[in-house]
């Protein structure tokens, strides 16, 4: 009974604030009240009155009152991988899956750093092999036609294994005691930062080629990921910069006394101290990232915002349930950026335990 | 996607547009013959024009006509590379050498035909802009939408051709602009304007597919403006400006001569010297092209005659189920006429 008792105000004490004084009492009321309005309505049109079956007459009875989940079930091939030939779907499948594994262990934290950065650059480069093929009896697809999932996956991957390497040496650059280099790291930091990334998507795709002898330039997604490498670069430079004004000055003149070379300082006493610091700010440029590569969508490559538009703007028959599609994907994105967050938290974690050792 | 993104993308098209073209050391024919394929733009998805099935096949009126090409010239209308387009970024595709031809219902003005750095080659359908009210509204003629909101697709004629007409009686308009077409319509049907305006071909569909309820909607018997649509080619190359142009023409004129897709293999025996020539049973007609005499029969056992085509994916064989119009041959009241192919 007394335990009972004890759990009931335990509860108690859990909402007791959401009532404390007319405030919360009011903000509680008022947020109760717009859920008991809207709720409702969303479980109703989601759910209650919502269709599974691809039948698209059955699902324009119902538009304007129930969702139609059939245009998913309908189209789901084209919104997840896109113009990718269709007899060819598995290949795409299984790329994704092989690296959103290997992502996934590396982010686990039961590898250590080298062995993880092994696995992944192995699952990366046998994701293109998939999806380029060319061996193993695979016919070759060219890179035009790559699109859905595996495409918003390889550029944010790409992109981000790219943009921190390049992010970090900006930053070095930027406070570097050679004028030069500093003012040309500054320059370009502030150059790219000042700039839409819609409109260095469009140089890449389509003023680059220009400048190039007749179709040289290749396929316009050789020319987009380095853009966006160069384009997340500059914004995680600055959040680099940030960590590195975080180290105290005494730790490197510490790491000289010690004897310890420029290099060897950098790599051991200044760089993960400086990146720890920017983990939180790191993590939230990623997130920024991720879902910046559906800005691609602009320059005819298909990722899964733009395959949607393909799969559904086409088809008189299904060209109305739009709202459902994006859903579906915004749930991908979701779960995608949860997942970046999640490891995020768990990096943060483990760096916090390890900071005895140091 | 914010306003100030696109402004910036139109400023650098401009640009784009303006900037003297580097001259292409080989010819396109030459081009596509050796890569095996016609490189073909066409829009992201319009329904009747072109548009990937759930298969992911492409079809429609624009992508027969690029099926129809790479028939005519390279003996297989399979060998075509789709590349979907959106309206901000299609002229700058076909200048970058992107695409060969941009079949993507894009309409033909002054404008896009001298300063682009393309041609248009032939008409494929006209079009016309018109309007849709909800029908409580009561309007019957576009003259009582004055001071009324609009709204429009941005990026298209379709937005320019609505600020003109209303200029040209004197009265004001109040045009709600959208970056893309789904955002337009969903906004229409939502009620944030009391009109929507596009190409008459859209409308229809758009009723009776997207409209909550059909008959709530009616189109207004106006059409504002003249959009004839078809294929472009870059600047340059008149060899393949020729080979496109004459594609479209020895279609339209099949239809003329009552060569379909399933009887042009036996008409070739006929005794018309014009139905001889465009099979390739009389006067060679495709050397002086840089093609072989069959490639006229080719594109249509492979697409059709455009008759076939209008059918097949606007007309009674599609879900549209629109008249032919102002898109039937001039010897049935419409505005199709091909030179002769002689």
């Amino acid at each position: 009974m007394a335990s009972r008792r004890s759990a009931l105000t335990a509860i108690g004490r859990q909402f007791r604030p959401l009532l404390d004084g007319w405030g919360n009492a009011l903000a509680t009321l008022a947020i109760l009240v717009t859920a008991c309005v809207l709720l409702p309505g969303v479980f109703e049109w989601s759910i209650l009155r919502a269709d599974w079956q691809p039948d698209a007459e059955r699902c324009r009875a119902l538009l304007g009152t129930g969702a139609c989940w059939g245009v998913i079930v309908e189209k789901y091939p084209l919104i997840l991988f896109g113009r990718y030939p269709f007899d060819q779907h598995w290949r795409p499948a299984l790329a994704c899956g092989l690296l959103l594994a290997a992502l996934w262990l590396a982010g686990s934290g039961r590898l250590r750093v080298r062995p993880a950065l092994a696995l992944l650059s192995g699952a990366l480069l046998g994701f293109l092999a998939l999806l380029h093929g060319g061996g193993f009896g695979l016919p070759i697809v060219d890179s035009q036609l790559w699109g859905g999932l595996p495409l918003t996956l390889l550029l944010a991957t790409g992109g981000m294994a790219g943009a921190l390497p390049l992010g970090i040496l900006l930053a070095l650059g930027r406070r570097s005691r050679l004028p030069l280099l500093r003012s040309c790291c500054a320059f370009y930091i502030e150059l790219v930062r000042g700039v839409p990334m819609i409109s260095v998507l469009f140089v890449a795709a389509f003023l680059f080629p220009l400048f190039l002898p007749d179709r040289a330039g290749g396929s316009a997604l050789w020319r987009v990921l380095p853009a966006i490498v160069g384009f997340a670069a500059a914004y995680l430079a600055e959040v680099v910069r940030g960590g590195l004004q975080s180290v105290p000055a005494g730790q490197g003149d510490a790491a000289a006394a010690l004897g310890l070379s420029r290099w060897q300082c950098l790599r051991h006493v200044i760089l993960p101290q400086a990146l720890r610091a920017a983990l939180p700010a790191l993590v939230n440029t990623f997130i920024g990232l991720f879902k910046d590569v559906s800005l691609v969508t602009v320059v005819s490559l298909y990722e899964l915002t733009g395959a949607l538009t393909l799969a559904l703007s086409g088809d008189a028959q299904w060209r109305a349930f739009y709202l459902e599609g994006y859903l579906f994907i915004g749930l991908i994105y979701w779960l995608g950026c949860l997942a970046l967050s999640n490891f995020g938290r768990r990096l943060e974690r483990r760096l916090q335990y390890s900071s005895r050792d140091c | 996607m914010n306003i100030a993104g696109w402004k910036c993308c139109s400023a650098l098209i401009a640009v784009l547009a303006l900037t003297p073209l580097a001259a292409h050391a080989g010819k396109t024919l030459d081009l596509v013959r050796q890569q095996g394929r016609v490189a073909c733009g066409v829009s992201t998805g319009l329904a009747g024009f072109s548009g990937v099935d759930s298969k992911g096949n492409w079809s429609g009126l624009d992508t027969d006509i690029c099926r129809g090409i790479a028939a005519a010239v390279l003996g297989d209308p399979g060998k075509v590379k789709w590349l979907p387009l959106n309206s901000q970024q299609r002229f700058t595709a076909l200048q970058a050498g992107e695409v060969d031809v941009l079949s993507r219902n894009t309409t033909w003005t002054l404008t896009r035909d001298a300063s682009m750095g393309l041609h248009f080659t032939a008409i494929t359908y006209y079009d016309g802009q018109g309007f849709m009210v909800p029908k409580q509204s009561k309007a019957s003629s576009v003259k009582q939408l004055r001071n009324a909101e609009i709204c429009v697709q941005s990026g298209t004629t379709t937005e320019k051709n609505l600020n003109d007409y209303f200029r040209a009686q004197g009265a004001k308009v109040r045009p709600v602009v959208f970056e893309s077409f789904e955002a337009s319509l969903k906004a229409f049907f939502s009620g944030r304007c009391q009109a929507y305006t596009t190409d008459v071909s859209s409308l229809v569909s758009i009723r009776d597919k997207e409209a909550p309820k059909p008959g709530d909607y009616v189109i207004l018997p106006e059409v504002i403006s003249k959009e004839p649509l078809g294929p472009a080619v870059r600047r340059g190359d008149d060899e393949w400006f020729a080979i496109v142009k004459w594609l479209v023409f020895a279609l339209i004129e099949a239809e003329e001569l009552g060569i379909t897709q399933a009887n042009a293999d036996s008409l070739r025996s006929s005794p018309n010297p014009a139905v001889q020539r465009l099979l390739g049973s009389g006067d060679d007609s495709g050397r002086l092209l840089g093609l072989d005499r069959e490639w006229a029969l080719r594109a249509i056992k492979a697409v059709g005659n455009y008759g076939e085509i209008f059918e097949r994916n606007l007309g009674s064989g599609s879900s549209l189920k629109l008249p032919r119009g102002s898109n039937a041959l001039w010897t049935k009241g419409g505005l199709m006429y091909a030179p002769p192919v002689r």
